[in-house]
């Protein structure tokens, strides 16, 4: 097994130096940069499903999050809004939401001090539209004023960026511990259904609440943590240069947190913690039995990857220098994740690290190859008189979503267990045969 | 009265379509989740597929000298439902029969699901690129106007929407006969309710299969068609509504094509409701009420139309997890 890991990764740095020579330093090093805050991703993603069997669908939504989280506390401070009425009126449109949730959650205790279920279901309901409508009458106006010409935006806080990928872990994490508290309990397909559901709304969300993001008008630069190319220029290094260096400046940045976040979470999966979440996975009712706190524990693994979601997409936010809410996508952002730890490994890191590597490295790369390809292929269809493809350049972008397909379904029907198969698990459930027991439809 | 028309307009005839269009979805999502026991996430690119479809073959049409004063999407759909079988079966038969032959997990399936949805994603881009086609090229849109006495305004609906909403109500009734009067309906009831009963009465399991997929992907196409018929042709057309059509099928109860028709059109209606402004139903008595009553009376903004099916869902999920029609326990 060891083996087998040593010579794919040997294979992935092989890939890794072909691509340098063949597309170029600088590009190879912002391949690197991209490819090891997605292995970030991917790590919480292995959390969650590797570990726990939770299935989360939401991580589009989750490092949105982090990019907001990394926008606000970077970007500079907007005199205009703090100077207007803006601040103020938020505040009590935050105040006006404490008092929903605390009314909401009055009206959820009801029942404790004797109030009859049926009442008590009504008065929630009238509990949870009252604090809707004064809510909205709070945030309406708030809205309007700082979307005015004037002030547009409320700007950031000026802190440095690697405060915002600490608040993007923080915001991600606790978003998730919502969602967890609701949605845990639900069967595997219903929470994928959900959590897609909340990653939608989440988009719809930051893409259309101009005050906090801007919206579909962008926000840009982004600071760096390290030092940008520009300023390598100033000190004198070629153009070409200043990108290699201060890519690779960024890239050691990411590589070691990167590092510390393998190495705690490899220690963690060998410990009692990690063997229980196996447990758990495995059979759940059987771990519910020896006593352990199923759904705490998942909640922990849910909030803990949705943290490591939360700053992988504020690291890529950083890095792009660039916050477009609408730039994300399903595909993209959720599904390739996917993709990367299935393909590499679900359940083992080491494989998980490789998949997402591997996958991007095939996801960012098919485009220029399938161009290529179709560049070769018009060549021929236009010695033959039957003339040339038309639009190579936008069909190869597309031409990658379908190959990431392929290799997933290729992945399940040959190694459904991925490259790097999870250590002394022998057989995974969801690779046993299926056992058609009664309770199989009510678990 | 204007804005009673209006709200026929905007609330009544949007609903029935947006419903009509979420319903033909679920209830091929709902027989696959009750049947083959997986969310199909491909159920939305098939959709999209379905319009594609349509789309080359009215162009086929058009390119052989065919000329009507109708769209010639419409002569086509037809063939179009059958190549979009066709392409269902096969998806099955390669992707996800093979792991259904090794025993995988409904898991697995859902996440082979999922490189399905890619590949057909990747695919429809990759061969009509990412703009936005018409189904009327050659003839414009026919749009009805009903006069309404003492209204400024008149009932609109296009003609697209109407023939729409009469073919979804055509193919709910045949759906109905089939599963309550035909002997295959019934194996079918029969293996969503109870598969291993089902299969040791000596039902065929592949031939129920095989029915769903072939209603399944049928109705898609229809939704599919009806969709790009009502809007453009696009290739995220159905992708984005997957979120209304899961929510249909798991709110009106996993397996129960009835809960799925009516859950469909409960969130086509929640939607156009939710979104809806009600501050106009009240300008004829806008002299009379008191300063502070907005002119905007939306209960969510038009942009979170998105957030509606989904709290719906949820609300479902925790108050009944079987879904109105009491399907199979989400929990």
């Amino acid at each position: 097994m060891i083996r087998r890991a040593l010579l794919l990764y040997l294979g992935l740095f092989a890939l890794i130096v072909a691509v340098g020579f063949a597309m170029g330093a600088p590009f190879t090093v912002r391949l690197l940069v991209e490819a090891a805050a997605y292995a970030l991703i991917a790590l919480g993603l292995n959390i969650q499903w590797g570990f726990g069997g939770l299935f989360n669908f939401g991580i589009m939504g989750f490092m949105m999050i982090g990019g907001f989280a990394a926008v606000f506390m970077a970007m500079p401070v907007s005199a205009p809004f703090w100077d207007s009425d803006g601040p103020w009126m938020l505040g009590k449109a935050l105040l006006a939401a404490g008092a929903g949730a605390l009314v909401i959650l009055g009206a959820n205790r009801l029942h404790r001090i004797g109030f009859p279920k049926p009442l008590q279901r009504t008065l929630q309901v009238i509990a949870w539209i009252a604090a809707y409508i004064f809510f909205r009458t709070q945030i309406d106006p708030a809205i309007a004023v700082i979307e005015s010409r004037e002030i547009g935006w409320v700007g950031g806080l000026g802190l440095p960026v690697w405060l915002g990928w600490v608040l993007g872990g923080l915001l991600a994490a606790g978003v998730a511990w919502l969602i967890g508290k609701a949605c845990l309990g639900l069967r595997s397909d219903y929470l994928a259904i959900a959590t897609i559901g909340i990653a939608e709304i989440i988009f719809a969300l930051l893409k259309n609440m101009d005050w906090l993001t801007r919206g579909t008008l962008t926000v840009s630069p982004v600071p760096w943590p390290v030092p940008l190319p520009q300023q390598y220029q100033a000190w004198g290094s070629t153009i070409d240069e200043s990108f290699i260096y201060a890519r690779a400046g960024y890239l050691l940045l990411v590589l070691a947190i990167l590092g510390a976040v393998f190495f705690l979470i490899q220690r963690a999966y060998g410990s009692p913690w990690g063997r229980m979440m196996r447990a758990i996975r495995d059979n759940h009712i059987a771990a519910d039995a020896m006593g352990k706190d199923v759904r705490a524990r998942q909640l922990q693994l849910f909030v803990l990857g949705s943290a490591l979601m939360g700053i992988g997409g504020s690291i890529l936010i950083s890095f792009a220098q660039i916050y477009d809410p609408s730039s994300y996508s399903t595909v993209n952002h959720t599904f390739i994740i996917w993709v990367m730890v299935i393909v590499g490994g679900a359940g083992n890191n080491l494989g998980a690290l490789l998949g997402a590597f591997l996958i991007y490295i095939v996801w960012i790369l098919s485009e220029p190859v399938s161009q290529w390809l179709f560049t070769t292929i018009s060549g021929w269809t236009e010695a033959i008189g039957w003339g040339a493809i038309p639009d190579i350049t936008s069909r190869s972008v597309q031409m990658r979503v379908f190959v990431l397909g392929l290799v997933i379904v290729l992945a399940l029907r040959f190694a459904p267990r991925g490259l790097i198969p999870e250590i002394g698990a022998g057989r995974r459930p969801q690779d046993q045969p299926k056992q058609e027991s009664p309770d199989e439809a009510v678990q | 009265m204007s804005e009673f028309v209006f709200f026929i307009n905007n609330v009544i005839v949007s609903g029935l379509v947006a419903g009509s269009i979420y319903a033909l979805g679920a209830v091929g999502v709902t027989l696959i989740f009750g049947i083959l026991r997986f969310a199909h996430f491909a159920h939305g690119d098939m959709m999209t597929l379905g319009a594609f479809i349509t789309l080359v073959l009215s162009w086929v049409l058009a390119g052989m000298g065919v000329s009507s004063g109708l769209p010639l999407a419409y002569f086509v759909v037809p063939l179009a439902v059958a190549i979009t079988i066709v392409a269902a079966l096969g998806l099955d038969r390669l992707f996800y029969a093979p792991l259904r032959a090794k025993g995988a997990k409904p898991v697995t399936l859902l996440i082979a699901s999922i490189g399905v949805t890619m590949m057909l994603q990747g695919l429809i881009r990759l061969l009509f690129g990412t703009g936005t086609y018409s189904l009327f090229d050659t003839v414009p849109k026919v749009i009805h106007r009903i006069p309404v006495e003492g209204s400024t305004r008149d009932i609109t609906f296009t003609q697209p929407q109407a023939i729409g909403v009469i073919v979804t109500i055509i193919a709910v009734v045949a759906l109905h006969l089939f599963l309550k009067r035909s002997r295959n309906g019934k194996a079918m009831r029969a293996v969503a309710d109870n598969p291993d009963l089902a299969q040791v009465s000596g039902i065929n399991i592949r031939k129920i299969v095989r029915l769903t997929w072939i209603i399944g992907a049928g109705l898609a196409c229809l939704a599919g068609t009806f969709l790009a018929l009502d809007v453009t042709v696009k290739p995220d057309l159905a992708f984005n509504i997957l979120l209304p059509i899961f929510a249909a099928a798991i709110v009106g109860g996993v397996g129960q094509v009835y809960g799925a028709i009516v859950a469909g059109y409960l969130i086509g209606f929640a939607e156009v409701l939710a979104v809806f402004n009600w501050g106009v139903l009240l300008r004829p008595f806008r002299d009379s009420l008191p300063e502070w009553v907005p002119a905007q009376l939306a209960i969510v903004p038009t942009e979170y139309k998105v957030t509606v099916a989904f709290v719906i869902l949820v609300v479902t999920l925790l108050l009944r997890p079987t879904g109105i029609f009491r399907g199979a326990s989400s929990t």
